[in-house]
């Protein structure tokens, strides 16, 4: 961070002109209240923000142009990069707008278990979210208290498919790895230990007068204003917007569980904390539905659709196997694209996460666009801090969970 | 306020108003196609029967795709948070100077996605308040996610002008 004073100003008069009291502050691109790398320049009357100008494009790495040139099942990999706090999420996302292009329907058992892999991927996103919030405002112990939790998350993603970070773990059609005994045993493990935690975690902040006094109505968003500035997920739900994709369109198997969207009027940070708590129960209630209650059967779809990639043992021990299986391994000879285009999004933890797919006969994407939840979050952060001090600003950038590389892409 | 009309009957009423739309339907989704004279007006015509979310602006470049004849295609995605419903409008331009008016005065969410477009693709947003490259340096020449720049770009990573201590 660096100081600069205003140097325009200094030559007039002093205290002639409003401006003349104003300052610039150049907060990051790297700061530790970032978390990552994007960059604010802050115009401070004192203390007080008067306006704020977010620049981003510090990350751009062009995934978009990549996109275009990686196969629908190679892209994923990189999707695991864009929100990298829930690469799961944005794995179940990929693919989900690949399928609905390729009008490709999952087998039950694997849309329960995206549904779960997706569910675990929103609690330990909510958790580093509110962590940070709580970190940044001085509440160190609440943070280590979710790192924590989200560590065993990672482990059963570890066990699930060998990544803990970097998943990779939906395919066209399917998943890289099916559930074992073991996961499934880890997951009831978490559910069982996470409620205390969380109830620990509530207790810890939820009615801190500290905490309370730095996020109560502190960069408040109206409902309206969420509506026009294109804010979704926890963001626009503290705001008063009901709109939760899980429920308004439901996809993969969530149309079969009992769980409530939870939403807040105040729109301040304060509510965008209290939504995420309260989803974390949610999804907690989701998970409990669905791990007791996966179907058997196979987790890819068949062979016969020429879609997935055979498991091992089909390649080595039937011909059905071995045909599909070289067959999608040639690049002229693999699925059947439509000259089309579609999109499709998922309720992803941060808000709405689309991806709109154009295919022109092979599978490279001709056109593989993402919607980012971050990029609109971060357009409203100006008008959320106006009139408040330096020192909300982290408590505000925290609450909207900016994941750089998401935003950037 | 009246509940706003589900996507069946927005799409007879929207060609009343605006006889001459082309519409499809792919995987349940809807699409209309507008001539770019009129996209404002039936973007803000959408707006105000219900459709309040911009849910994303974005563009596709059609210089390689099989049959194409229009190179540009503007992409908004609309939705409704009271129905829930969905409609894509779709917009084509061409080169040499590929240009759609703005609609930020509509929907604000609009600002940054059509920052984005112009930066990428460099489709001029006519009307919009403050049309700077998003995410690329602003002294950087070209729009990167057009077909004819290559994957790899044209050495701009290699020929970055270093800014050293002394000269900022």
């Amino acid at each position: 961070m660096s100081i600069a004073p205003d140097h325009d100003t200094r030559v007039r008069p002093a205290a002639t002109r409003e401006e003349d009291y104003l300052w610039t502050l150049n907060f990051g691109p790297q700061h530790p209240a970032t978390h990552t790398t994007l960059r604010l320049v802050l115009k401070l009357e004192g203390e007080r923000v008067v306006d704020a100008m977010p620049e981003m494009g510090y990350l751009h790495s062009g995934f978009e142009k990549i996109g275009e040139h990686l196969t629908f099942n190679q892209y994923v990999t990189v999707t695991d990069r864009m929100n990298y706090i829930s690469p799961m999420a944005n794995n179940v996302a990929w693919h989900h707008a690949v399928e609905t292009l390729l009008g490709i329907d999952l087998t039950p058992r694997c849309k329960v278990i995206r549904t779960i892999v997706a569910e675990l991927a929103r609690i330990s996103d909510h958790l580093l979210c509110n962590g940070a919030v709580g970190l940044d405002t001085g509440a160190f112990t609440f943070f280590l208290y979710g790192f924590y939790q989200r560590e065993v998350i990672y482990d059963i993603f570890e066990t699930l498919c060998g990544a803990r970070f970097t998943n990779s773990y939906t395919r066209v059609g399917g998943v890289s790895h099916d559930f074992t005994p073991l996961v499934i045993e880890k997951i009831r493990t978490f559910l069982r230990t996470f409620p205390k935690t969380l109830n620990d975690m509530e207790r810890l902040l939820t009615r801190n007068r500290i905490f309370v006094d730095r996020t109560k109505g502190v960069g408040v968003l109206t409902k309206e204003e969420a509506i026009n500035g294109g804010a979704t997920g926890p963001v626009a739900r503290a705001s008063g917007v009901t709109r939760d994709l899980r429920k308004d369109e439901p996809y993969l198997a969530y149309a079969d569980y009992d769980f409530q969207v939870c939403c807040a009027a105040a729109g301040d940070c304060y509510a965008r904390y209290l939504v995420r708590m309260q989803e974390m129960r949610e999804s907690l209630k989701i998970l409990n539905q669905a791990i007791e209650n996966i179907p058997a059967g196979e987790v890819n779809v068949g062979v016969d659709q020429r879609v997935g990639r055979p498991s091992k043992e089909q390649v080595y021990s039937t011909i059905e196997g071995t045909i599909s299986h070289f067959e999608l391994s040639m690049s002229n000879r693999t699925f059947e694209v439509p000259y089309e285009e579609s999109y499709a999004a998922i309720e992803a933890p941060n808000g709405e996460l689309g991806f709109y797919v154009v295919g022109d006969g092979d599978d490279t994407a001709y056109r593989a666009r993402c919607r980012p939840p971050s990029v609109l979050h971060f357009s409203l952060f100006p008008q959320l801090i106006r009139g408040h001090t330096l020192s909300d600003v982290v408590a505000v950038l925290g609450s909207l969970n900016i994941i750089a590389a998401e935003l950037d892409r | 306020m009246t509940p706003p009309s589900p996507t069946a009957d927005i799409v007879p009423a929207l060609m009343a108003r605006f006889p001459g739309l082309e519409t499809s339907a792919y995987r349940g989704q809807t699409r209309v196609v507008v001539g770019e004279p009129v996209s404002l007006e039936v973007l803000s015509f959408l707006a105000a029967a219900g459709f309040d979310l911009l849910v994303d602006v974005t563009c596709v470049d059609y210089l390689e795709y099989r049959g194409a004849t229009r190179r540009y295609g503007l992409v908004y995605l609309l939705a409704s948070t009271a129905t829930a419903d969905r409609l894509i409008v779709r917009v084509f331009v061409d080169d040499p100077h590929p240009a759609v008016r703005s609609v930020v005065g509509v929907w604000r969410s609009a600002d940054w996605l059509e920052r984005e477009v112009w930066d990428m693709f460099g489709i001029d947003f006519v009307g919009h308040p403050d049309l700077r490259r998003l995410m690329m340096p602003e002294q950087f020449t070209a729009h990167p996610l057009r077909k004819d720049y290559p994957l790899q770009g044209r050495g701009e990573r290699h020929n970055f002008p270093v800014l050293t201590r002394e000269d900022g």
